[in-house]
């Protein structure tokens, strides 16, 4: 048998990769192409014309004031998410690397939020937010019913939903660090606050890089909290940018335009899916 | 000296005992959501709309919500439905991305490259991007929705390049090349080689990637919802979706839904619990 026939290469290639390149490309990289396409043309969703329209698509895309205030939402809710949802795990992942009793418990109920489906979760907490809370703080009203309130509770939703997947994450870079370093600057005079700030966590770099571009993306494409949470509402001031991406072309109709919109989404993410290898690259050299 | 290294242990036994109280604290903060769910689906809907906060109703315990919630959002069909495209998905994505990445890391061709690299390429692809050419070209050319091999296939795709990089990463540091040598000599196939001495190796990066897909298969919601539209098909993200808008008033059967909906993974979570935390975390460090 000779390996270095063509025959035998396509034979092998086909045989161990055929079929996920015919569904990887299939689809992720033909409706990717076929979606290029589409911001070209004007199609209604029903009929197979697909009139062609040069580039009105991005023209109204970029004229929607409302997709620009759904981009800056959006912004606002994932700076402020992603802090929150980083300085909540690490303090809860500090907690629970201290060796106490129970700490194995924390950790799996910390998770919890992770294992379930943001529908179910924004459902849960409209209930908490409409029934319970408002029972709780007597004379305060639902924070779902107000502008702020709404971004307030989709951040607390999140923060909550996040915390303990990072948290994991922070505790593994925790564990990865050696005991001996930190006895070592423990011997050396430092106190166990100082040893934690100085050496352990600069050594979890890593973890760190992890935990926010994680958290950047997933906050930044949020869509199922957001539909069972506030559904945009009140008065449209909830809706972030996934949301406004499906509105447009599903709600709306406006399949050109909306797909105009979620291309440039897909720029903010590949900018930051960039920024995350080029800075987990130059931490490598560093170390 | 004695006294010192005394001291310093009733400070440490102080603090963890004040952290024991914070944590239990922060975790009955944490799991509010859920208690709120669970004392709320044992009362009728007055009872719920009075004090949300109350252990047991006025009217007392009641357990008529489930059946009720059961038999209108279709728990038992759409449960199936799930189970059946979660552990489809799941296994199908397991085979083809091993056998993948298999015949990517031991062969140098061009096709091998070329397909790996627009894998790495097209995780930061978001789903908004693709959610219209695949509705376009599925649902409006080949009319292929409605189907949960449809579904089924698209899931396999989107994960593909992620299960793809994890096991090709797991075969290139964990499997050494003279264990497939020694197969060679002993007259294995290419094919028997993968099945029989490089699969049964790969068992803790498959765990991994089993438990992220199934937990993300089990709760997706975007693309199902934008795949399956028959009733009969619906999964339990989708379900909940459409019973929470049709009962939104009736408190009971909603309480009784969402703790349905829940109620599978959280089950599987007490038994699994130790595989689904380090699966997660090591997901998520190597991915």
């Amino acid at each position: 048998m000779d390996r270095n026939k063509m025959s035998y290469k396509v034979s092998q290639f086909v045989m161990f990769a055929g079929v996920s390149t015919v569904l990887f490309f299939g689809v992720v990289i033909l409706p990717f192409i076929y979606g290029l396409y589409l911001t070209f043309t004007s199609w209604d969703g029903v009929s197979r014309a697909k009139p062609f329209v040069g580039a009105a698509n991005y023209a109204a895309a970029f004229a929607d004031t409302s997709f620009w205030a759904a981009l800056g939402r959006t912004l606002i809710y994932s700076a402020i998410s992603v802090i929150l949802i980083n300085v909540v795990a690490f303090l809860l992942a500090y907690m629970v690397t201290r060796g106490m009793k129970g700490q194995n418990f924390f950790r799996a109920g910390f998770f919890i939020p992770n294992l379930i489906g943001g529908i179910v979760l924004g459902y849960v907490w409209q209930f908490v937010f409409n029934r319970a809370f408002p029972v709780i703080f007597r004379g305060t009203t639902s924070l779902l019913g107000s502008r702020t309130g709404a971004m307030a509770a989709l951040i607390i939703v999140s923060v909550w939903q996040y915390a303990g997947y990072m948290m994991l994450i922070y505790v593994a870079g925790f564990m990865s660090v050696s005991k001996t370093l930190v006895e070592a600057a423990q011997i050396d005079g430092c106190t166990p606050s100082q040893s934690t700030w100085y050496v352990t966590v600069p050594l979890m770099r890593a973890s760190f890089v992890q935990c926010l571009f994680l958290s950047i993306t997933r906050c930044f494409m949020v869509y199922d909290v957001n539909l069972s949470l506030t559904k945009g509402e009140p008065f449209g001031s909830s809706v972030m940018a996934a949301m406004h991406v499906y509105n447009q072309a599903f709600t709306y109709k406006n399949y050109g335009t909306g797909q105009a919109q979620a291309l440039i989404l897909f720029v903010v993410c590949a900018i930051v899916g960039v920024t995350q290898v080029y800075i987990g690259k130059r931490g490598e050299v560093a170390a | 000296m004695i006294q010192d290294s005394e001291k310093a242990l009733a400070r440490k036994k102080r603090i963890n005992a004040i952290l024991t109280i914070v944590l239990i604290l922060v975790f009955i903060a944490f799991i509010f959501p859920f208690i709120m769910v669970v004392i709320n689906v044992f009362k009728q809907k007055s009872d719920i709309m009075r004090d949300p906060l109350a252990l047991i109703g006025s009217k007392g315990f009641t357990l008529d919500n489930f059946p009720n919630a059961m038999e209108k959002m279709g728990f038992w069909r759409s449960f199936t439905n799930s189970l059946i495209v979660t552990v489809s998905s799941t296994i199908l994505t397991i085979l083809f991305s091993s056998m993948t990445a298999f015949v990517i890391v031991r062969n140098k061709w061009k096709a091998c490259g070329i397909l790996f690299g627009l894998m790495i390429a097209s995780m930061v692809i978001p789903f908004q991007v693709l959610m219209v050419p695949l509705v376009s070209l599925y649902g409006g050319i080949f009319g292929v929705l409605n189907h949960r091999v449809t579904l089924i296939l698209m899931h396999i795709g989107f994960s593909l390049s992620m299960a793809t990089f994890m096991f090709h990463g797991a075969i290139h540091t964990n499997i050494p090349l003279e264990l497939e040598e020694a197969a060679f000599i002993d007259g294995c196939t290419r094919w028997q080689t993968w099945w029989k001495v490089v699969f049964p190796l790969l068992k803790p990066t498959i765990a991994t990637v089993a438990i992220i897909d199934a937990m993300a298969f089990w709760n997706d919601y975007l693309l199902p919802s934008l795949v399956l539209q028959k009733k009969e098909l619906y999964t339990i993200p989708i379900a909940t979706q459409a019973f929470y808008g049709t009962y939104t008033s009736d408190l009971g059967l909603i309480m009784a839904a969402l703790l349905l909906a829940m109620l599978p993974i959280l089950i599987l979570y007490v038994l699994l619990q130790r595989y689904i935390v380090e699966g997660v975390t090591s997901g998520a460090v190597k991915g």
